[in-house]
């Protein structure tokens, strides 16, 4: 197996084009697994853990940009306040060991409808930002999981960053597994509130061929939020939104879970993730 | 048989927490395990197995697979040049398939090459024809004889009978239910692997990690044609056990490869390998009838139990003894009618695991416990204090319990230790933890009991017994003990408890275990929480007669009598203390002392074939647990909160091993409470990784409370009870318990999923 391991960004983006046939590495949470299993068997790897250019994130005109080489563990710690949906779920990342290595980049490379990064990606309305040596191009993050563990990522080209609107308001993210720690999702929700123009976003996962929105609950909500008075949320209109969300999941059974409890989990979680953004968002405002 | 008493000078000896000489190495990384095994030019064994629950094998070919460069044999049936069967009581499983395949994962050729992708690639070069049969599957049709035999002589393995009293006894109170418990799997962490290196006389020498090297030995030389003296066995480091090593894995199939190729030949499993590679816990059905008195008295318990042995005996015949002689339960039962099934089908074969029988009685009987304690209306603890067996009590085969069995006691004290802390706010303390599910929505709290019985050593009239080496010379001035047994460390601490012995038998500082291999006779197996007992009996005893001698040496040259003289910190002392000899002068420079003795637990009985009535168990051992959890009832998903233990350990020789066999036990029962299963559909696996086989982590896992009882058994070695399976037994039904009694759901099957508890 060839290993290359450009030092820049630009020497990546010409190994990329030259070198379709090897697998590009960040963390190598994913990759490395499948070939340990003996899933794939590239012809090398094209290691991205040297490129200093994706390495950090920076906040530009509202616009968070976390590089395709930032961790979870770096989301974590440092992007709380300002990706607030994202921070949560990258806590939930595999073990310590997973988030010190694991990128959003490697998760979004990966596209599968279990990856945690994916739900509050969609929730927010991020952009993932790709490269190649023909140029930038920005895809909506819903549009960007095109099919089971696949993307719109052209063989030329590689994850450069990731954009996430910073909206300052509340974002919450749930994820069901049947342990309480280092779990793949059985199902899991991101909600995010956006009061400068009334709307609501959603990011469904583990619950059909790719991760989702809930269009018709985000409708939903927005219209049922009490968004000048900041009243207290309607219960039934909570109930609501949960069944909404559970209809726009296409979940199976399997292994994990039995697609009945996808969908019922998913009502739950979205009945209970929007109370608490709701909640949050009526505290802060107050305070 | 007196205890020795702890003494005074000698340190690290028996009753300290003496420290493992593995620690360290394990928690850095250091430590060799049998897949780190390595030697210059050796090559790389790979299995192909059969993709199918039921096929006949038409025809196998192997010329693509030894075209591949790299390649230096690829084995089939056709070339085991002994007998093509091994088993531990039956020897009905191939060690590679001839005309049929029993289950999915079963061995059917083997390939050696240079490299372990190349054989791994080889191997599946393999062309196999498989004409597919329909799978036989389910373990009740199949005890029924509703289903095509898949051996000869039918689908039952073993059927045990108990009876006790009357049979057709009646009682006032009434509670029955139906059980289920799945597929646990052993989950440690090291797959299968050795070395096998052929030798010049013809043999071959084995490095491997197993729990029984003498019976890996003559099961290895049976299948090869070779005399046992030609296979040697050593033991490689183990990574852990639970009973999943008790079969043969890769053993006879490194050392085909081996003396074909006439190189050193390596195996290891990959991760999904190994779920294939060895047996797992019996899953099990149980049809449970408890009668008792307006008080809750028990008057009877009658039972059908069903265990799924999939394809191959293994130690199926031992399983269904203990859940059968065990199924009543630690309470005292005049009336006992108990029919345990072992079964063959397609599954994955089932064998040994951490608990063995014990484990799935106990869902079922302690389930009908707290059924019990509702019909008559009194607290599950209660139930538990007034049925509990108390030495002189006789359990279902008629046996009496003579040593201490304090069940009141134990549950008292688990009912009586501090509770947690309500409900906190900090996720990681909730249903979900991190993962954010709730901040207190939905979430029930809930307490349940469980007791458990265990039998410890081996039963039903084996000759049980385990043998000790024990040397003492000089070593540089000073006395060195050397201590070698076959017996198998698999990381439960049976190393340093065999150097705790000599340093209290002998008063020697300086002990020196040796590598267990098949140089010295059998120790038996690491297993039926037996060494200690057993390997520690043959050390004591080997140790007793080195000291013998040397005491004998000192009275001779002092005219002091022996009766007077001890031994410590390396010398001969008399009542008070007074050195009489130095250890070094009585073996005068280049002598060895040497003892070898092969050492017996005491006898014990078969079991009636009608009535199942027997002392057929050697000593009993019983654990309880508080479970304290908190369901999240909306979304089914359960947080540990608390499992506190309770458990008699007859005497502590180690009491940091003993917490650890605590805490390990009572975790691997909490799995089996609320995620570890291995689902099969139709005789296959569906989730062989840790992926989707789930295990606890350490937020699953609360810290525990532990109480530890010593309550000395006059016959066993220093008082000792076995430690390793109580806490596995007990801890599963206990959880399942205060699950109940959050939610108030029946819940009849483990493990239990959040699909049961919400209804989807
Ligand atoms: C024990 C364990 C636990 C895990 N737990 C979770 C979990 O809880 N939740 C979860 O979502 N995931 C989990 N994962 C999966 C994995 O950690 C995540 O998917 C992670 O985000 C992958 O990131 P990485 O940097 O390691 O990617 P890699 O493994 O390096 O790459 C993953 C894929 O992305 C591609 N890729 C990487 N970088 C780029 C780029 N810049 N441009 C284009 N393509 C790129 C690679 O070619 C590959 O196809 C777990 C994995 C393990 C081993």
């Amino acid at each position: 197996m060839d290993l290359v391991q450009p030092a820049t960004w630009a020497e990546a983006l010409t190994a990329r084009a030259e070198r379709p046939d090897l697998l590009p590495i960040a963390g190598g949470t994913d990759v490395m697994v499948d070939i340990n299993f003996d899933r794939r068997r590239p012809e090398g790897l094209l290691d991205l853990t040297r490129v200093p250019e994706t390495a950090t994130w920076s906040v530009d005109d509202g616009v968070l940009r976390i590089g395709a080489g930032v961790t979870y563990a770096q989301v974590e710690s440092d992007l709380a306040d300002l990706a607030p949906g994202l921070a949560m779920a990258s806590r939930t990342v595999g073990s310590p060991q997973i988030r010190n290595r694991g990128t959003v980049a490697g998760n979004l490379g990966s596209a599968s409808p279990a990856g945690d990064a994916h739900p509050p990606l969609l929730a927010v309305g991020a952009t993932v930002e790709v490269e190649s040596v023909r140029g930038i191009r920005q895809v909506a993050a819903d549009d960007f999981f095109v099919g089971v563990k696949r993307n719109a990522l052209e063989p030329d080209e590689l994850i450069r960053s990731v954009l996430v609107p910073v909206t300052g308001a509340p974002q919450q993210f749930a994820k069901i597994g049947t342990r309480n720690a280092m779990v793949i999702a059985v199902a899991s929700f991101a909600v995010s509130l956006h009061p400068a123009d009334r709307r609501v976003g959603t990011g469904i996962g583990s619950a059909a061929p790719t991760p989702r929105r809930a269009p018709q609950a985000e409708e939903q909500l927005a219209g049922a939020l009490d968004w000048d008075g900041r009243g207290p949320l309607d219960p039934s209109a909570v109930r609501r939104f949960g069944e909404l969300v559970a209809d726009a999941a296409d979940p199976i059974d399997d292994v994990r879970g039995s697609a009945a409890y996808r969908r019922h989990a998913l009502a739950v979680l979205a009945a209970r993730t929007a109370t608490w953004a709701w909640d949050q968002h009526r505290t802060e405002v107050a305070s | 048989m007196t205890a020795t008493g702890t003494r005074a000078r000698t340190r690290g000896g028996v009753g300290e927490s003496a420290a493992r000489p593995d620690g360290g190495l394990k928690v850095r990384g250091e430590f060799a395990f049998s897949s780190d095994l390595w030697m210059e030019g050796m090559l790389w064994g790979a299995t192909l197995r059969s993709p199918h629950a039921h096929a006949r094998v038409e025809a196998i070919r192997t010329e693509a697979a030894l075209a591949v460069p790299g390649v230096f044999a690829v084995l089939t049936h056709e070339d085991v040049p002994g007998v093509n069967a091994y088993g531990l009581e039956h020897r009905d499983q191939p060690v590679l398939a001839h005309d049929r395949v029993r289950y999915q994962g079963e061995p059917v050729a083997l390939v050696a090459a240079d490299h372990p992708e190349t054989a791994r690639r080889a191997a599946a070069l393999v062309e196999v024809d498989y004409a597919e049969l329909p799978p036989v599957t389910d373990a009740r049709a199949a005890v029924r004889g509703e289903c095509e035999p898949l051996h000869a002589g039918g689908n039952t393995v073993r059927h045990v009978r108990i009876r006790r009293g009357d049979p057709t006894a009646s009682a006032p109170v009434v509670v029955t239910g139906e059980y289920e418990v799945g597929m646990q799997d052993q989950a440690f962490l090291g797959p299968e692997s050795g070395l096998a290196v052929p030798a010049a006389d013809g043999g071959v020498d084995l490095y491997v990690a197993t729990q029984w090297l003498h019976v890996d030995r003559s099961q290895v030389a049976y299948a090869l044609g070779l005399d046992e003296e030609l296979v040697r066995i050593t033991l490689a480091g183990v990574g852990g056990a639970f009973g999943a090593r008790e079969d043969l894995s890769m053993q006879v199939h490194a050392c085909l490869l081996a003396l074909r190729t006439g190189r050193a030949v390596k195996m290891v499993y990959s991760r999904e390998e190994s779920f294939f590679g060895h047996v797992h816990r019996h899953p099990a059905w149980m049809r449970y009838e408890h009668g008792a008195d307006e008080t809750g008295r028990l008057v009877y318990v009658r039972a059908e139990i069903v265990l799924d042995g999939g394809a191959y005996a293994s130690s199926t015949p031992a399983v269904v003894a203990n859940a059968a002689t065990l199924g009543a339960g630690p309470y005292a039962v005049p009336n006992v009618a108990i029919d345990c099934h072992g079964a063959y089908t397609n599954n994955p074969p089932c064998g040994a695991m951490r608990g063995f029988g014990a484990v799935q009685a106990a869902f079922g009987y302690e389930s009908q416990m707290d059924r019990l304690a509702e019909a008559v209306g009194v607290d599950p603890a209660e139930i538990r204090v007034l049925n509990g067996l108390t030495q002189g009590d006789h359990v279902a085969t008629g046996q009496e319990v003579d040593s201490a069995a304090p069940v009141a006691e134990l549950v008292r004290r688990v009912r009586d230790m501090p509770l947690p802390p309500p409900t906190g706010t900090d996720l990681r303390s909730l249903p979900g933890g991190v993962a954010n599910t709730t901040h207190g929505e939905g979430v029930r709290r809930g307490v349940g009991y469980g007791v458990g019985i265990k039998n410890i050593c081996f039963s039903e009239g084996f000759d049980d017994y385990s043998t000790a080496r024990v040397t003492v010379q000089v070593v540089g001035d000073a006395p060195v003990a050397s201590v070698h047994t076959a017996a198998v460390e698999v990381g439960q601490g049976v190393v340093t408890l065999q150097e705790q012995i000599a340093r209290t038998e002998l008063g020697i500082a300086r002990v020196r275990v040796e590598t267990a291999d098949t140089r010295v006779g059998s120790a038996g197996s690491t297993s039926a929480s037996r060494q200690s007992y057993v390997t520690g009996g043959a050390v004591q005893a080997a140790c007793r007669e080195v000291a013998a001698e040397l005491v004998s040496r000192a009275s001779i040259a002092s005219g002091a009598d022996p009766a007077t003289l001890s031994l410590d910190a390396d010398h001969v002392v008399d009542l008070s203390g007074r050195r009489v000899a130095s250890v070094v002068d009585l073996l005068g420079g280049e002598e060895v002392v040497e003892r070898t003795v092969e050492w017996r637990h005491r006898p014990t009985t078969t079991l009636d074939p009608e009535t199942g009535q027997g002392s057929a168990h050697v000593q009993f051992a019983f654990a309880a647990h508080r479970a304290v959890v908190d369901v999240d009832v909306e979304l089914g998903l359960v947080k540990v909160v608390a499992l506190d233990c309770a458990q008699d350990v007859g005497r502590a020789l180690n009491p940091g091993a003993v917490l650890g066999q605590v805490h390990g036990g009572s975790a691997q029962g909490l799995g089996l409470a609320v995620m570890e299963e291995i689902q099969v559909v139709d005789g296959l696996v569906r989730n062989p990784s840790f992926t989707d086989y789930l295990i606890p982590t350490v937020l699953d896992m609360p810290p525990m409370q532990v109480d530890v009882l010593e309550l000395a058994d006059p016959h066993a070695p220093y008082g000792l009870r076995g430690v390793g399976e109580p806490p596995t037994i007990s801890s599963t039904p206990a959880i399942v318990a205060a699950i109940r009694a959050a939610t108030g759901l029946p819940l009849a099957r483990v493990p239990v999923r959040p699909e049961h508890l919400t209804g989807t």
